[in-house]
């Protein structure tokens, strides 16, 4: 194809393969452990750090990182005191996290122009040693998933019994959100802080219909991801679109397709 | 003289600031199969969950093996009341049971001898041809041998059953006690129920608890410990008790 021999394309199908392999893997257990708020609000933080960033004049991405790592923490403490007011709490953490971004940009001195493009994402413009990070993030997701795959399952399937043989649950729990955590990261260039949680639960959400485990829920999540990212970015290009709102778009008619057909 | 399995002297358990169990005292002998009723909300489920180490007591000694709690829980194994899973989680009936093997697993994978251990699982319970079915294909007893089946792969000493028959017809239920039965030669077992006629029929020994316990060692209830138990008249309770249970001097039960 034509389009291909653009460098700036290619990068953007590397991050669509890098950012479908990360939310395949991490949304499978975000759908079936039902963390989908506590996952939304992990992604939301992250506007804090993106804000920090700016303020004091480093990668945004890094602040990034920085502010999800600790609201999984945050979110992994109240995850594991079960109190009723559990949701409240995350909703006020999401809410500190936006906030402080919007005070870090307001005070910010330089140039914030591209701060939509964190916000909204853009698959066309990332920069090369944001994709190189992405990829970091993606070999340190994949390696921990590989490695913890049967206890992950486990304290996804019954908490309780996995307790029982001797996990260590709330070490399983913490983890995985920090590894949501890295997964947001890696989404954030593509489709934005905002548009986060849809791609991350809607390719699992199909693929939690046809498949009879949670190896294969992952890989079709995973090539589901790839196709919708990358006939977003293909529609996007085509026709001048936003990239992030395109991709969640075709991501969304994918789900209504996968239901209507299930009917 | 029989092995002591389990002790416990003087346990008081709150939840929330409210008192659920009180100074209940209990000793069980090794290969017994002891039945515990009382009514819901009696405390029979925390009973458990403070023998598995899930709930922290409030006071109270409780020795597995003449071991503490931390070192000998392992020896417990555990059929939960309700399976509180996701019907449509993707996971088949042998993974269900693998992981009752985690703890043991060196490394990533788990070994042939694990496999093996789930298999004489499975095969124990009648339900090997099924160990590549979804578990939310599953009829409620089968789910139920799944359960127990799972319990067993981690081979424990003890087994601790909660209401194991609650969600199965009673045909099925007879199955799966004759079941326990053989298994009963092998490990101890503690079964807890709110039924009183359908555990009494298999049960070695019995025991009531209603916040505390009341426990005679013997397979037979006597008019008090249930009057006390369920604090109500025991002609409501005894109607339809297979009439083993009460002693047979006890005019309240016919043939
Ligand atoms: N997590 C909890 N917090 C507070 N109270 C509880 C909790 N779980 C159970 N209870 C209460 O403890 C008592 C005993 O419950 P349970 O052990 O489940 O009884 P059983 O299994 O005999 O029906 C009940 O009054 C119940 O309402
Ligand atoms: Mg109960």
């Amino acid at each position: 194809m034509e389009i291909l021999q653009f460098d700036f394309m290619r990068n953007a199908l590397l991050v669509g393969l890098l950012v479908s392999v990360a939310c395949g893997m991490i949304g499978t257990y975000v759908v079936v452990k039902r963390i989908v708020f506590i996952s939304g609000g992990i992604s939301h933080t992250a506007y804090g750090g993106i804000g920090l960033g700016y303020y004091l004049g480093f990668n945004p991405m890094l602040g990034a990182t920085l502010f999800t790592i600790i609201s999984a923490l945050g979110m992994g403490l109240v995850q594991q005191r079960s109190s009723q007011r559990q949701d409240t709490v995350i909703g006020v953490m999401w809410a500190v996290g936006m906030a402080l971004g919007i005070m870090f940009v307001k005070l910010s001195p330089g140039y914030t122009a591209d701060l939509m493009s964190y916000l909204f994402g853009s698959i066309l413009t990332v920069p090369e040693r944001d994709i190189l990070f992405i990829l970091l993030l993606d070999l340190l997701i994949i390696a921990t998933v590989y490695r913890y795959f049967e206890e992950f399952k486990a304290v996804a399937f019954d908490e309780e019994f996995a307790r029982v043989s001797g996990l260590k649950v709330e070490f399983y729990n913490i983890l995985l959100l920090l590894l949501v955590a890295l997964t947001v990261v890696v989404m954030i260039r593509a489709v934005g802080i905002i548009l986060v949680i849809a791609l991350l639960t809607i390719p699992p959400a199909i693929a939690g219909e046809y498949s009879r485990g949670l190896k294969g829920m992952m890989g079709l999540s995973v090539v589901l991801g790839i196709i919708f990212t990358t006939a977003g970015l293909y529609l996007s290009y085509l026709f001048d679109l936003p990239s992030g709102a395109t991709i969640i778009l075709v991501a969304a008619a994918g789900y209504i397709l996968a239901l209507l057909m299930k009917k | 003289m029989d092995k002591t399995v389990i002790k416990i002297e003087n346990l008081f358990v709150e939840l929330d600031g409210v008192s659920v169990l009180e100074n209940v005292n209990l000793t069980v002998n090794e290969y017994d199969f002891l039945g515990i009723i009382g009514p819901n909300g009696g405390g029979k489920t925390t009973l458990l969950r403070v023998l598995l180490d899930l709930v922290k007591p409030v006071r109270g000694k409780i020795r597995i093996m003449g071991e503490s709690l931390e070192k000998n829980r392992h020896l417990l194994g555990y059929v939960p009341q309700y399976a509180v899973f996701d019907r449509n989680f993707p996971i088949s009936v042998e993974e269900v049971v693998m992981s009752a093997r985690l703890a043991r697993k060196q490394g990533r994978r788990f070994s042939h001898e694990d496999y093996k251990i789930a298999a004489a699982a499975l095969e124990r319970m009648e339900i090997l041809p099924l160990r590549s079915r979804q578990m939310g294909e599953l009829s409620g007893g089968e789910r139920q041998r799944v359960l127990v089946a799972r319990a067993l792969a981690a081979q424990p000493r003890i087994l601790l059953l909660d209401e194991p028959t609650a969600s199965v017809d009673s045909r099925f239920a007879a199955g799966f006690y004759e079941l326990l039965q053989e298994l009963n030669r092998e490990m101890t077992l503690i079964l807890v129920s709110h039924d009183i006629s359908a555990v009494s029929t298999y049960v070695k020994t019995l025991a009531c608890l209603n916040r505390t316990l009341f426990y005679e060692n013997s397979r037979e209830l006597s008019q008090e410990m249930i009057e006390k138990t369920y604090h109500c008249p025991v002609d409501l309770i005894a109607h339809g008790i297979p009439h083993r249970v009460l002693p047979p001097h006890d005019g309240v039960v016919g043939s």
